[in-house]
């Protein structure tokens, strides 16, 4: 018998669904977004870009200068010119080396909109041959091995051997406001005003562009219209260039972009090739795993590293196996810098797996679902890098969920029933497919030890005041986190404020990345309410601060003892806790158009914990609409290095009639280390769609390996399936 | 460059305003009247962001010239609410969890007050098909749903607060 949910104590606001703090503003339209806020003196910027792939920046000329522009380049970098983050190899404008078309080059600034929109401005470019295949490519920014058991002896052990290559293309966050800052000059520094995920990232990132000492680089963070991972590394970029321009001109810089700007230039989530060679008893059990994972990392290092290493230890799914190797490899390119996308790596090693195992399943003539019955991680399995599970581990029971919930079996015979006819009389068929997966919470490894957060919380005369830059993004992170110090504390969550996250009020409580902020930062504020507790005894904060004055507790992360990592050889405990989740995925083909229509998705999903349900359910449900889309929609075309589809109107996300209905249901598998038992939820549930539709398509008849599976696609195969049939 | 004078009804009150022959609507209530509630996601007619009552009826701010709506009764985000007290759609949205990253939230509200006054009682179809001009990145649209069905709920046994409204339907000016 898997565990049970267990529940600790009964919990007055931890459980509870309260409208979203700033609900009220964002409704009544006076939330402030970056393009909403105005300063005298107000330039607007505007990015002159490469349009070579490759090259040499040989010079630049201009056409008339309206009176009043301002105009920076790469010689009025007063610091280094590079993008403070893992590497310092990406510029922040070129200065002779061009690795990718749409790089930043110039930067021109104009109080009016219409003067600087009418600079014409040529580049003198050298172009180079450009490296755009990222099979061929040689040259790797990051390799990652990982070894568990022997593999040959896995191999030998196995009655079948099944191979397989899948591939996933790029996939645009779209966050519905684009990137955008403003650069306020200050007598000896800079503020920036953004949109972003991570304060302190752009913080580090502006010290060494500027050569500012931190205190003089101030960062705050406003309303930020979704991430997804595309406002964690990006900013630096966007705010480096405000910041240059504002420095220069003395005036208060805002850069927004637009559509087509923000979809050309900035990072995308990176496409994949993932080959699975698998060792399978008879039964169905798998006795070896031989993965090879290759990213298109494009022309810079950015966060790619990171990213191969989520994706490499998630390859080999939520299944048990003793015999693993993983190789992985992130290789450079011509195009623009791939980087931060939920997920993060695990959604394109888990559509492999995935995929895999249907295709195991129809190479040994046995039920998909017994597949993953008999290999699904339990209690006390280890993954690939060795990690024991421990009783959290409910792959098992978010299968059993899912497929009671969806009537999996008797539905998949039905469609078998319908597509028999369909076949003959040309009607549409359908198909159902699932997919187990499952997605680690935290930094990777020691990351967490590291980045050693810190969060602090201020009494107040009526309350608390949280002080963290961990970012609300639209996850609901200010809700949460009050209604974890509310619960601690026992107060009601009225008495909960949150500081804006701005760098010179908040600790460095680590970037709003990984799915950490509830189970890490949530965490160490849940102590810091610990600790105000203690401190105030049975004082109310009033007496308390009339007799002691003011009241600060910062508290800071802390490794749970038994947690231990070995970066050099990839093992050990990778993530202190896991999600697990199961999606199943009901479709339509139309046999005209070859559009795919997903008809009904079920997502089942343990997240230890739900602190706030509805929140956790909208991340569940937007997640997994973005999951769909990156299976059937979303295809960047790249043409010579470039996105030929920049504009909405072309690049396909979900609308309204895209989107189906979705059942959700939310596990609770408690982690110890978690507030309240909470793990991750913002990554994990774009993991599961993308597998789940295709195996969904398996079914219906089409052998889809490689995503977006546009209806170009499912047009050829779907004739194909025709003509064979008659 | 040369500009026109525009006398514009915007939220009730009356402006007059010298703006480009080429300013939308979302140009002007955005950069003229300082009325940011309506957001500038595309600005191509793509995303619905930018979408404002023109009569009663939901238009795309940035597809729609503003020397068109001389003689009109323009309505944008900050007009839904009546002083403190939130529209019964803007409640629910705050409620069901229907707004997230809140960017996108302005020009559904917009979009479904027009759908609202003129079909009190929607079906599930007309909701769809009402909202499919309009994006939304975080939500995957389900908590929009069962907001909508609430505020039309509350609604049905409330009398009509915009009786002026002549109430026509969905987005024009071309919706994706």
């Amino acid at each position: 018998m898997p565990p049970r949910p267990r529940r600790p104590r009964p919990l007055s606001v931890v459980g509870t669904s309260p409208p979203r703090l700033e609900g009220a503003a964002k409704v009544a339209g006076t939330a402030r977004y970056v393009d909403d806020l105005e300063f005298p003196g107000l330039l607007l910027g505007r990015t002159i870009r490469s349009t070579v792939p490759r090259g040499e920046l040989l010079g630049w000329s201009m056409g008339r200068r309206p009176r009043g522009l301002h105009v920076v380049s790469a010689a009025d970098i007063p610091g280094r010119n590079a993008i403070a983050l893992l590497e310092p190899d990406q510029p922040c404008l070129v200065r002779r080396e061009i690795r990718h078309a749409a790089e930043p080059v110039l930067l021109l600034a104009h109080e009016d909109r219409d003067a600087l929109a009418s600079v014409a401005v040529e580049l003198r470019e050298r172009p180079r041959k450009a490296q755009l295949d990222v099979r061929a490519s040689r040259s790797f920014c990051k390799e990652i091995l990982i070894e568990k058991g022997n593999l040959s002896r896995g191999f030998a052990r196995a009655d079948r051997i099944v191979e397989g290559e899948y591939t996933t293309g790029h996939q645009e966050q779209l966050y519905v406001e684009t990137q955008g800052v403003i650069a306020v000059p200050e007598k000896d520094g800079v503020t920036i005003y953004g949109s972003l995920q991570c304060p302190y990232y752009v913080q580090k990132a502006l010290v060494e562009l500027l050569s500012l000492p931190p205190e003089r680089v101030r960062i705050i963070q406003v309303e930020t219209g979704g991430g997804f991972g595309g406002k964690e590394e990006y900013p630096s970029m966007i705010a480096g260039h405000a910041a240059l321009l504002a420095l220069k001109s003395g005036r208060p810089v805002k850069l927004v972009y637009d559509r087509s700007e923000d979809m050309l230039a900035t990072t995308k989530r990176h496409p994949s090739i993932v080959r699975h060679k698998t060792g399978v008893r008879r039964d169905g059990s798998l006795t070896a795993m031989q993965i090879d994972v290759l990213l298109d990392a494009g022309a810079y290092v950015t966060l790619s590293p990171v990213v191969l290493s989520r994706g490499v230890l998630h390859a080999a799914g939520p299944y048990r196996c003793e015999d693993v190797q993983i190789l992985g490899r992130a290789a450079m390119t011509n195009t623009p810098p791939n980087g931060a996308f939920r997920g993060f790596g695990a959604p394109q090693t888990q559509f492999a797996v995935e995929v895999h195992m249907e295709r195991i399943a129809e190479a040994l003539g046995i039920d998909p679902l017994e597949l993953r019955r008999r290999n699904a991680l339990r209690p006390g399995d280890t993954t690939a890098t060795g990690q024991r599970l421990g009783a959290d581990c409910s792959a098992l029971p978010c299968l059993e969920s899912a497929v009671r919930r969806s009537r999996f079996v008797a539905r998949r015979r039905a469609i078998e029933k319908h597509n028999a006819k369909a076949r003959v009389s040309g009607g549409p068929l359908r198909g159902i497919g699932l997919a187990l997966f499952f997605h680690g919470s935290g930094f990777t490894g020691a990351g967490e030890v590291k980045l050693a957060s810190r969060a602090a919380l201020e009494l107040t005369p009526t309350g608390a005041r949280i002080l963290v830059a961990s970012t609300e993004i639209g996850q609901g992170t200010r809700t949460i986190l009050s209604q974890i110090v509310a619960e601690e504390l026992g107060w009601p969550l009225s008495r909960i404020e949150v500081a804006d996250p701005d760098t010179r009020e908040v600790p460095d409580s680590g970037p709003t990345v990984a799915s950490r902020t509830c189970m890490i930062v949530g965490e160490i504020l849940r102590r810091c309410a610990q600790s105000l507790k203690r401190a105030l005894g049975r004082m109310t904060p009033r007496q308390y601060l009339a007799k002691n004055g003011p009241l600060v507790v910062t508290e800071q992360y802390d490794r749970p003892k038994s947690m231990h990592w070995d970066d050099v050889h990839y093992r050990g405990d990778a993530y202190g806790a896991y999600g697990y989740g199961c999606d199943v995925i009901e479709l339509e083909i139309d046999p005209v158009t070859a559009e795919v229509r997903p008809a009904e998705v079920t997502a089942v999903q343990d997240i230890g914990r739900a602190i706030h349900p509805v929140l956790a359910a909208g991340q569940i449900e937007g997640g997994t609409a973005q999951g769909i889309a990156f299976a059937l929609a979303e295809e960047v075309v790249m043409r010579d290095g470039r996105m030929a589809n920049a504009q909405l109107t072309n690049y396909a996300v979900p609308t309204p009639l895209d989107t189906p209905p979705m059942q959700v249901e939310i596990l609770e598998f408690p982690y110890g280390h978690g507030p309240f038992g909470a793990k991750g939820v913002g990554e994990m549930p774009i993991d599961g769609p993308s597998p789940a539709v295709v195996n969904a398509l398996r079914h219906a008849g089409l052998d889809i390996r490689d995503i977006p599976a546009v209806p170009e696609r499912i047009a050829g195969l779907v004739d194909s399936m025709r003509g064979a049939a008659t | 460059m040369r500009k026109i004078l525009l006398r514009l009804r915007v939220n009730g009150a009356h402006h007059e305003v010298a703006v480009r022959p080429s300013a939308t609507v979302l140009d002007v209530v955005r950069d003229t009247l300082h009325l940011t509630g309506t957001k500038r996601g595309c600005d191509m007619g793509t995303c619905g962001c930018c979408t404002v009552l023109v009569d009663g009826r939901a238009r795309l701010g940035c597809l729609t010239l503003a020397a068109e709506v001389e003689g009109c009764e323009v309505r944008t985000i900050e007009s839904l609410r009546e002083g403190e007290q939130l529209h019964p759609l803007q409640s629910a949205f705050a409620e069901c969890g229907a707004a997230q990253c809140g960017f996108c939230t302005p020009g559904f509200l917009m979009t479904c007050s027009a759908l609202l006054s003129r079909t009190p009682t929607p079906t599930p179809e007309q909701v769809k098909d009402a909202i499919s001009g309009n994006l939304c990145r975080c939500t995957g649209y389900t908590k929009m749903y069962e907001a909508i069905d609430r505020a039309a709920a509350q609604m049905r046994t409330e009398p009509a607060r915009e009786p002026e409204l002549s109430s026509r339907e969905a987005v024009s000016g071309g919706s994706r």
